[in-house]
């Protein structure tokens, strides 16, 4: 196991190195950058383009690509991360004062689809091809088709056009007020727990199908126990397997991902960070935001490996 | 009988005292506003977007200011200068300050910061950037000869310097701040202005709270605001329509202003104006066949702008037909003179039939193509190119639409290659030497994508921008928007953008002008009860 980890951990880096070089040509290729887009972006017919150049200059644009990257990547050997070529202020600055709110959605998201995915899809299993199985799977079939910033510009409306009442609009960290805090991210949490937990549903109704047709089950019912317990003792295990990828691996995307959702709800999070970002060209941003959830994804996904050979014990690794 | 009218007047007397204090500015309360884009710096010298003014102008002020009051927003009037003196040949202005105005860290403001703030704007020391720096080339020089005077001297006479003076990017600075570190207010702020700041959350918001030693007594009447970054439209929608927030400064599409007005009703007002903001059509001169100008008067005459007008104007942000000032502001040719020029002829089929003859001419063949490049922004980008494609269609051109993203936009135009492109024009006042300046020769001016020279059009800006006779200078400005227009068809106006603000029927004191720029200290601000 201690091996198996390590080599993992050493993977890690030819993934991270290509990850680095990807973002940082990609980004590179596409034509404007940061100081056309600081300056043009409302006409901008006074500025000059020497004043540009010199803008340039300062942010090190006017050096060759090689050794832009060299000393990004040096940078972020010694886990500095620069400034963003738009604000200038800190890179980990701007990341952390979004960090909280995404992390939160992300936890909560991920709660609301764990709490609706995993019991739905054990009843539609077990008790399959009933109006039970139908009316989850269609459900589901609901949730897979509904845009998550769709359902969330569908809740803002009722709220709104039935209740007269709208979340605050400025984010209140839960340590803060947890009541204002919850006003706001329960309406997003939900939109889009309910959008993951569609996903994740079917693979555990299909995992649990599959389970429930094994031999030791069987023999499990041979024996007399109890439903419950062969559920919850015997099947459950081995059908969260996948499901667990599944959730685990939402649950990394949603981080950065949710820039839509973001927007409708005015949420200042990761997602519209990473948008404006891009939309900038703040290439330090873009990147260090790119490394974030690359890193993010390589650890999750470690992590659900690590976790796998926890919940099933026929899983070893050398 | 004494009794009754001793009772009548009375009544009569409560109720007009009622009636005053209803008109009367109430003090208190919050402001509450949405965003739509946050300022990368704080320094009104540099920067150039609204996302800057909105939340950060009311920290400072300016050395004039355009009038609150004034629905035309092109009436300079005093702010930090209480008065202004020209000399007969108008190249030197003396401004007198006002006494006893503090910064907010308590310390005077005197002609000393003035001349600080001016000469960091005007001759900005290297590595200091200054957006508007070309509209000052004229000022040789600003000088400070006592503690309440400010004296700026000119190279050569100009008509639009005084509203230059009023520009709402001019942001007094404090001087020793300034010698201590020229890039202080990128990072910093500390004004004059009617609010103090208070906190910017970066990616949420912005507040201010009331100057309690505001140079002008009794205002500003609201306790502070609070400015909210929401970049989505929806979003800012949803705000004032829940009452959450009290008014968006930049404007709303008509759509919006209708879900606003039928969830609100009597609870919102809606104001109304021509906006200082237009798309244009640059068409480049070097690509054939657009060098001749029998085709660029053709592309003119292919549009219905009066059709146009009435249809676009329930869809998208805009609406007057108009030429190269706004309509309504004192340079802007009236419509019966207007519609002689090409391209404004009330009469579409003579128009296009003129637009067949001259392409036939020119020999361009029917069902000729070409690339009409757009910049990939819904609002009104996107309704406008399917209208001007529509319109060229029916003179037949076969036009197809190439969308670049929004931020490398004009990179792609800086390289020469498009044929016929989209172009954006915003000005943050309405003044002929502001917003003819797009039109100078590229050599002159780099940012006019129609890559031509014209001396005499160069000329014609150049003796308008020298007339100090109002008379004078509309003469000049007409030949000016003749030749551009129609003689020589270097560009296309297409629609003047329409400013719509749907907002709260308790915010009282703010008047919409043609510039989303202007009007955003908020000291003549108040909300009713």
């Amino acid at each position: 196991m201690a091996s198996y980890i390590l080599k993992r951990l050493l993977a890690i880096i030819p993934t991270f190195l290509g990850v680095a070089v990807l973002i940082f040509l990609l980004l590179r290729v596409v034509p404007g950058d940061v100081v056309e887009a600081r300056y043009m972006g409302e006409g901008g017919q006074f500025q000059s383009q020497d004043q540009m150049q010199i803008e340039r200059k300062k942010l090190g644009l006017d050096q060759p690509l090689w050794k832009q990257f060299v000393d990004w990547m040096s940078g972020l050997a010694r886990l500095d991360f620069g400034l963003s070529m738009w604000t200038g202020a800190p890179i980990t600055e701007e990341i952390k004062l979004r960090f909280a709110l995404s992390l939160q959605l992300a936890l909560m998201a991920t709660a609301v689809a764990t709490l609706l995915a995993i019991p739905l899809g054990i009843l539609a299993a077990v008790k399959q091809d009933t109006w039970i199985d139908y009316a989850v799977r269609v459900f589901s079939i609901a949730g897979l088709a509904m845009p998550s910033f769709w359902l969330g510009i569908l809740l803002i409306l009722v709220l709104l056009v039935v209740f007269h009442w709208l979340p605050p609009m400025v984010f209140t960290p839960l340590w803060v007020d947890p009541w204002q805090n919850l006003q706001q991210l329960i309406w997003p949490a939900l939109a889009v727990g309910y959008r993951y937990s569609a996903v994740s549903t079917r693979m555990m109704r299909s995992a649990m199908l599959e389970v429930l047709r094994e031999d030791y089950i069987r023999t499990a019912r041979a024996k007399g126990l109890w439903l419950k317990l062969i559920l919850s003792r015997h099947a459950l295990k081995n059908a969260m397997l996948p499901v667990l990828t599944i959730i685990s691996l939402e649950f990394a995307f949603l981080l950065g991902g949710l820039v839509v959702t973001e927007q409708v709800f005015n949420l200042n999070g990761l997602g519209m960070l990473f948008v404006e970002s891009i939309a900038r060209r703040d290439y330090t941003l873009t990147q260090a935001l790119v490394m974030l959830v690359a890193t993010f994804f390589l650890v999750v996904n470690f992590a659900v490996d690590i976790a796998y050979a926890w919940l099933d014990p026929r899983i070893r690794y050398r | 009988m004494r009794r009754l009218v001793h009772w009548l007047a009375l009544v009569a007397s409560a109720m007009l005292t009622l009636a005053a204090t209803a008109q009367a500015p109430r003090s208190g309360g919050e402001l509450i506003f949405p965003v739509p884009s946050e300022p990368p710096s704080y320094d009104g010298h540099r920067e150039e977007t609204f996302g800057l003014i909105h939340p950060v102008a009311p920290f400072y002020n300016t050395l004039l200011r355009v009038d609150p009051n004034d629905p035309a927003g092109t009436k300079p009037v005093p702010s930090l200068a209480e008065s202004w003196t020209a000399s007969p040949d108008g190249l030197t202005f003396t401004f007198k300050l006002r006494q006893g105005v503090k910064f907010h860290d308590g310390s005077e403001m005197t002609s000393k910061d003035v001349k600080a703030s001016y000469d960091k704007i005007i001759f900005p020391p290297a590595g200091v950037g200054s957006t508007r720096k070309g509209q000052y080339a004229l000022v040789a020089a600003v000088e400070a000869p006592d503690a309440y005077t400010v004296r700026f001297r000119l190279k050569g006479p100009s008509a639009s310097f005084l509203l230059s003076i009023a520009s709402p990017w001019n942001f007094i600075y404090k001087a020793d701040l300034l010698a201590k570190d020229i890039h202080w207010y990128e990072k910093n702020i500390m004004g004059t202005g009617p609010f103090t700041f208070v906190e910017h959350v970066k990616g949420s918001h912005v507040v201010g709270k009331k100057n309690p030693n505001y140079w002008d007594k009794g205002k500003p009447y609201l306790d502070g605001y609070r400015a909210i970054f929401m970049r989505d439209s929806g979003a800012q929608v949803a705000a004032v329509r829940g009452e959450r927030a009290h008014i968006q400064f930049r404007g709303f599409s008509p759509a919006e202003r209708d879900s606003i007005v039928a969830t609100l009703g009597n609870k919102v007002t809606v104001q109304e104006s021509p906006w200082d903001c237009v798309l244009l059509v640059a068409i480049n001169h070097t690509k054939k066949p657009f060098d001749d100008k029998r085709v660029r008067r053709a592309l003119t005459l292919a549009i219905d702008r009066h059709e146009g007008s009435k249809a676009l104007s329930k869809i998208a942000i805009v609406k007057a037909v108009a030429g190269v000032q706004v309509p309504g502001t004192p340079f802007a040719t009236p419509p019966e003179e207007l519609n002689q020029l090409a391209g404004y002829w009330p009469d579409i089929e003579k128009s296009r039939a003129e637009a067949r003859r001259l392409l036939k001419e020119a020999g361009v063949p029917d069902g000729f193509q070409f690339t009409f490049t757009n910049r990939g922004i819904p609002m009104p980008y996107e309704p406008l190119g399917v209208w001007l494609i529509d319109q060229w269609r029916k003179v037949g051109l076969n036009v197809k639409q190439e969308v670049i993203e929004a931020a490398s936009f004009y990179s792609v135009l800086r390289k020469g290659d498009a044929q016929v492109n989209m172009d954006f024009q915003c000005g943050y006042i309405v003044e002929p030497d502001l917003d003819l300046y797009k039109f100078l020769s590229t050599e002159r001016n780099p940012a006019n994508y129609g890559y031509y020279q014209d001396p005499v059009l160069d000329d014609l800006y150049d003796r308008q921008s020298r007339a100090t006779n109002v008379e004078e200078r509309k003469k000049l400005i007409r030949q000016f928007e003749k030749r551009l227009l129609d003689d020589e068809a270097h560009y296309l106006m297409t629609l003047q953008w329409h400013r719509i603000i749907p907002h709260s029927a308790k915010v009282k004191g703010w008047t919409i002008t043609p510039s989303h720029y202007l009007n955003n200290t908020l000291d003549t601000v108040w909300l009713e009860q």
